[in-house]
C-alpha cells in the first residue's frame, strides 16, 4: 500500500510540473464551456442541465486518457527508469495501481472544475442535482476505464506517439461501437453484443439519473482487465 | 552474498549468457570484465532481478532472485548502465522517492539523503533539477541512488562510461570506498578500471566466464607477454622481416602506420631493435612500450583455453 502511494504521489507531482496536464485540461474547460452555454442558450435558459457539457465531455474525457497515460510506462522504457523501478522491492501490481491513481488524480482534479457549471445552474435555476451526480459518477467510471486501457498500451511500447494513437484508436472504437449498434440495419441480437462492449451505451444510465449495476460492473471489469493486462505486461518484460 | 549458478539467458535465439557459475563473498570489490555484448549487462540485469533467466538460478544475501526476487530486491542496489534518471526530478526529490521505494522511513530518508549526497559529492546540486546537470554529476545521483537505502550489495553497470578523466578517478575512489560498507560487483570494458578497484576479476567473453582470479594473477597473465610499438620511416614489409630474425622478438605486425612488435616479459630487446634499423638506414621516429590491451588479453586466454 505504501509502494503505491509512493509511486501515486510521485507520478503525481510529475504530472504537476509538466505543462501537458494543463493544457488538456485548459481544453477541456474551453471546449465544455462552451458547449455547456451554447447548449442553454439554444433552449433559450428553459431548461437548467448540463447536457451540453456531458455531449462533448465523454468523447474528450477519452482523448483526456489516451494523452495522460500515453507516458506513464512508454516514457519509463525509453529513458530506462523502469529498470529501477522494477529492480525496487515492489510488486509490479503496485506499480501500475500507482500510476493508474495519479493519473485518475488529475482527472479529478479537471472534472472537480467543472462543478463550476452545476454551481451556476444552482445560482440562477432550479437544477435537479440527482442526474448531476450520477453523470459524474458515470464521468469519473468511464475515465477510470480510458485510463486503465491507456496505461495498458502504454506498458506495450515505448514510443508515447504510438501510445497515444494506439490508445486512442481503442477507446474511440469502443466507444463507437454504441452508435454502430443503434443502426437500425444492424441484426438485433449483433445489437446486442456490440452495445454491451461499447463504453457509450453504458454511459446513457448514468446522464439520466440511474445507476445500473450493470454498467458500473461493466467498466470495474473494463479496468480490472485492462489493469490486469498491463501488470502483465510488465512481468512478461522480464521474461524476453 | 552473491551465488549464481549454472545462469543461461537467450534473447529469442541468441545466446547471451552461457552456462556461468560464480561465487562473491561479502565485502569483495568484484570486476566482470569483457567487451561489449559479452553479457555482462544480462548477467547483471538477471542477478537484479529485472529479468528471469532462462536456466540456473541466482542468489542475492540468500534469496533465490528467482523465486524469492521481491525480497532479494531489498538488499541491492543498483546502477544500470545507461544511468537512468527522472529528470524533471531534484536530485533531493528522487532520492527520496528511491528511498522511500525501498522501505527506507521518511525520517530516516532525509537523513540518508544527506549522507549520500555529501558521500557523492553532490552537496550544492540537491535541489536542481536534474535534467540541468552534467553527464558526470548525473552519474554521481545514479550512484547515490543505489546507496540511499544502505543495500548490501552493489551492481554497477559501467560506472565509469562517459565521464571525464577527473570525475573517473574521483568515482574509483568513491567505489573503493563503498567497498569498505558494500559488496560491489561491478562491470567494466576497461582494464585498468578493475587493477585500480576491484579485489577480484571475472572476465567474460560470449556469454561465458573465461577467467576468474584474483587481480595480482591477472597481472601476470597481462605481463605473460610485452609490447612495443615502432614509428618507423621505411618500407614496412622489409622492416618486419628483418625485426623478426632478432632474438626475443616473438611476432611483428602491422597496426595503421604503427609497428608493433611482441616480446616474452623477461626479455628486452629494444637496444637489438634501435640498432637493426638504424644499420638498414631507416629513421626510427619513436619507441615505446604498450599494455595489452583487453583484446590482447581475451586472445591470449581463449587460445590458450584451446591449445
Amino acid at each position: 500500500m505504501r509502494n503505491i502511494s509512493t509511486i501515486a504521489g510521485k507520478e503525481f507531482k510529475a504530472y504537476l510540473n509538466s505543462p501537458m496536464a494543463y493544457i488538456i485540461i485548459c481544453i477541456f474547460l474551453l471546449v465544455t464551456g462552451t458547449f455547456f452555454s451554447i447548449y442553454l442558450k439554444n433552449i433559450d435558459y428553459t431548461d437548467t442541465t448540463i447536457r451540453g457539457f456531458l455531449q462533448y465531455a465523454n468523447p474528450l474525457l477519452l482523448l483526456f486518457a489516451a494523452i495522460i497515460t500515453m507516458r506513464s510506462l512508454a516514457e519509463e522504457k525509453k529513458m530506462g527508469t523502469w529498470e529501477l523501478l522494477l529492480t525496487s522491492p515492489v510488486r509490479d501490481v503496485d506499480v501500475i495501481l500507482g500510476k493508474f491513481l495519479a493519473a485518475m488524480g488529475i482527472m479529478i482534479i479537471m472534472l472537480a472544475f467543472t462543478l463550476y457549471y452545476p454551481l451556476l445552474l444552482q445560482i440562477f435555476g432550479d437544477p435537479d442535482m440527482g442526474p448531476i451526480w450520477t453523470s459524474y459518477l458515470g464521468l469519473l467510471l468511464l475515465g477510470g476505464a480510458g485510463i486503465a486501457i491507456g496505461l495498458f498500451v502504454s506498458s506495450l511500447t515505448n514510443n508515447q506517439i504510438i501510445s497515444v494513437v494506439v490508445s486512442g484508436i481503442i477507446l474511440f472504437a469502443l466507444w463507437y461501437l454504441g452508435n454502430i449498434a443503434n443502426n437500425n440495419y444492424m441484426p438485433t441480437g449483433l445489437a446486442k453484443v456490440l452495445s454491451y462492449f461499447s463504453l457509450q451505451s453504458h454511459s446513457t444510465n448514468f446522464t439520466i439519473g440511474i445507476i445500473d449495476t450493470r454498467d458500473i460492473i461493466y467498466y470495474f471489469s473494463i479496468m480490472a482487465l485492462f489493469l490486469y493486462s498491463a501488470v502483465r505486461s510488465l512481468e512478461s518484460g522480464r521474461w524476453n | 552474498m552473491i551465488k549464481v549458478r549454472n545462469l543461461t539467458k537467450y534473447y529469442g535465439e541468441r545466446l547471451a549468457v552461457d552456462n556461468i557459475s560464480f561465487n562473491i563473498g561479502k565485502g569483495e570489490i568484484v570486476g566482470l570484465l569483457g567487451p561489449n555484448a559479452a553479457g555482462k549487462s544480462t548477467t547483471m540485469r538477471i542477478l537484479t532481478g529485472f529479468m528471469m533467466p532462462t536456466k540456473g538460478d541466482t542468489w542475492i544475501a540468500d534469496c533465490n532472485m528467482v523465486t524469492n526476487s521481491l525480497e532479494g530486491r531489498k538488499h541491492i542496489g543498483y546502477m544500470p548502465e545507461s544511468v537512468p534518471l527522472y529528470t524533471d526530478m531534484t536530485v533531493r526529490d528522487y532520492l527520496d522517492f528511491f528511498a522511500r521505494l525501498r522501505g527506507v522511513e521518511r525520517v530516516r530518508a532525509q537523513k540518508r539523503i544527506n549522507d549520500v549526497v555529501t558521500i557523492c559529492h553532490l552537496e550544492e546540486y540537491v535541489d536542481t533539477i536534474i535534467g540541468k546537470l552534467s553527464r558526470g554529476f548525473r552519474q554521481r545521483v545514479g550512484l547515490a541512488q543505489a546507496i540511499v537505502h544502505e543495500p548490501e550489495v552493489l551492481i554497477l553497470d559501467e560506472p565509469t562510461v562517459g565521464i571525464d578523466p577527473i570525475q573517473i578517478s574521483q568515482t574509483r575512489a568513491l567505489i573503493k570506498e563503498l567497498g569498505k560498507l558494500h559488496t560491489i560487483l561491478l562491470s567494466t570494458h576497461i582494464l585498468p578500471e578493475v587493477n585500480l578497484t576491484c579485489n577480484r576479476v571475472i572476465i567474460i567473453h560470449n556469454g561465458k566466464i573465461i577467467a576468474e582470479d584474483r587481480i595480482e594473477n591477472l597481472s601476470a597473465i597481462v605481463k605473460g607477454a610485452k609490447r612495443l610499438r615502432l614509428e618507423v620511416k621505411g618500407p614496412h614489409d622489409q622492416i618486419i622481416k628483418r625485426l623478426q630474425r632478432i632474438d626475443g622478438v616473438k611476432r611483428v605486425a602491422k597496426e595503421g602506420n604503427y609497428l608493433v612488435v611482441e616480446c616474452p616479459i623477461n626479455i628486452d630487446p629494444r637496444g637489438q631493435i634501435t640498432e637493426t634499423i638504424i644499420k638498414s638506414g631507416w629513421t626510427l621516429l619513436s619507441i615505446e612500450a604498450v599494455d595489452m590491451s583487453l583484446e590482447d588479453i581475451f586472445l591470449h586466454l581463449t587460445t590458450k583455453e584451446e591449445t
